[in-house]
């Protein structure tokens, strides 16, 4: 404003005093690169939300299996479309997964044998689910299973339940 | 007939056009013909001069140049079978069906490009063996010797991917154990299986991200690390050969 020489150092070129060591051309390239990160970790975030799908065609995890009576006591029934055996025991009804827990492959039922086994890498299973041999590092989950209202039996794949639940008809 | 042959490339490389694509006129010296490999885009990753050992067959037994060529025969195959594939069920069993019986030499490419990706896997694994026995992986060559583990395993990659695709049994439950493997990673397996799938079992979402994977985003990354991997081939100091014993013999 004046022509005399401003003693202060507002609106000098050196207005930022040297003491903290921070020059604009660091300050703007930390803002920058900070922007730019945050920017960066959000592409990322919303990258992956974008890939988990929110919407899945796939089947119910939950169906009927028919009228109990359908099932005689002692016997083990494998429901291809399924993938599960639905066993009645004197007890009562469980349903067991008939996907193999070593890597998801489709046991088999051996009658003769009593025993399920799967074709992939041998491992076998008792009818209640328990393995006998194998590769497989976990037994055959058990599904909750419960009557409907009309009286049929409903399964549930998706809730894992003891095997020591067991459904009394 | 040749020395005609010869005097009109000649003529053809004093053209105004020649000399515009290519930046110089005929490579006649050593110098002009290093030049031409320096500044040619598909050549300047590729040494000017290379030792005669190195060219010998048992030097390399040209393991990584038959991978390329075998890498390169599945690109051309690949882009001509995307023309009758759709990655969807139930299309992509019958596509893959129709080119077997119904689509003219399709048999002839899709074997083509079945045969030469088993031999790519094939020649990869074995050019790793005899770079590995050779001590190719020694200084200065221990970041191409990383650039090429990572181009065996794009290499797995994609011929797991293309396993999917058939959408018969059998790929189908090769992508069941392959993914139920992947989901015995702790912590974040069965998110990734999930990601990966895009959902959680083997069903349209899997084809159609695998069919992504297996032609957009694989081939991409294989031709980015092929392109470092021969260039640094020549920046590191050409082939390793083996030096002479005593008695001077190879």
């Amino acid at each position: 404003m004046s022509d005399k020489k401003a003693p202060s150092i507002a609106g000098s070129p050196n207005a930022f005093p040297k003491g903290n060591g921070v020059t604009r051309r660091d300050f703007l390239n930390e803002i920058t690169m900070g922007a730019l990160g945050i920017a960066g970790l959000g592409s990322v975030a919303v990258t992956y939300q974008y890939f988990s799908p929110n919407v899945l065609f796939e089947p119910s995890t939950t169906f009927r299996a028919g009228n109990p009576d359908l099932y005689p006591v002692h016997s083990l029934t494998f429901l291809q479309d399924q993938q599960v055996y639905i066993v009645r025991m004197q007890e009562g009804f469980y349903a067991v997964s008939a996907v193999c827990t070593h890597l998801g492959c489709i046991t088999q039922w051996k009658p003769e044998a009593d025993t399920i086994a799967c074709p992939c890498h041998g491992s076998k299973f008792k009818p209640d689910g328990v393995k006998i041999e194998g590769p497989a590092p976990r037994p055959l989950p058990h599904f909750a299973i419960s009557l409907t209202a009309d009286g049929e039996l409903l399964v549930d794949k998706l809730q894992i339940i003891k095997p020591s639940q067991v459904l009394r008809v | 007939m040749t020395t005609t042959f010869h005097s009109a490339l000649q003529s053809l490389r004093e053209t105004k056009v020649w000399k515009s694509i290519f930046r110089r006129g005929p490579a006649n010296t050593n110098r002009t013909r290093s030049l031409a490999v320096f500044g040619n885009l598909f050549l300047h990753w590729l040494p000017v001069k290379v030792r005669e050992k190195s060219l010998r067959v048992r030097a390399s037994y040209y393991l990584g140049s038959i991978s390329f060529l075998l890498f390169i025969v599945l690109f051309v195959t690949g882009i001509l079978l995307m023309f009758y594939y759709h990655p969807a069920a139930p299309h992509a069993y019958r596509d893959m069906k129709d080119l077997q019986f119904v689509v003219s030499n399709g048999v002839f490419l899709r074997n083509l490009h079945r045969l030469a990706a088993h031999l790519m896997v094939f020649a990869v694994f074995w050019h790793m063996f005899h770079v590995f026995y050779r001590g190719g992986y020694k200084p200065p060559h221990e970041f191409n010797w990383v650039i090429g583990v990572v181009l065996l395993l794009v290499t797995l990659f994609l011929s797991y991917t293309g396993y999917l695709l058939p959408w018969d049994q059998l790929a189908f439950w090769a992508v069941t154990v392959g993914t139920n493997i992947i989901s015995a990673m702790p912590f974040i397996g069965n998110k990734v299986r999930f990601l990966l799938l895009g959902g959680n079992i083997v069903g349209e979402n899997a084809l159609l991200r695998f069919y992504v994977l297996h032609v957009v985003i694989l081939p991409l990354v294989a031709f980015v690390l092929i392109g470092i991997h021969f260039w640094r081939v020549q920046k590191d100091g050409g082939l390793t050969v083996k030096p002479k014993d005593e008695d001077g013999k190879e």
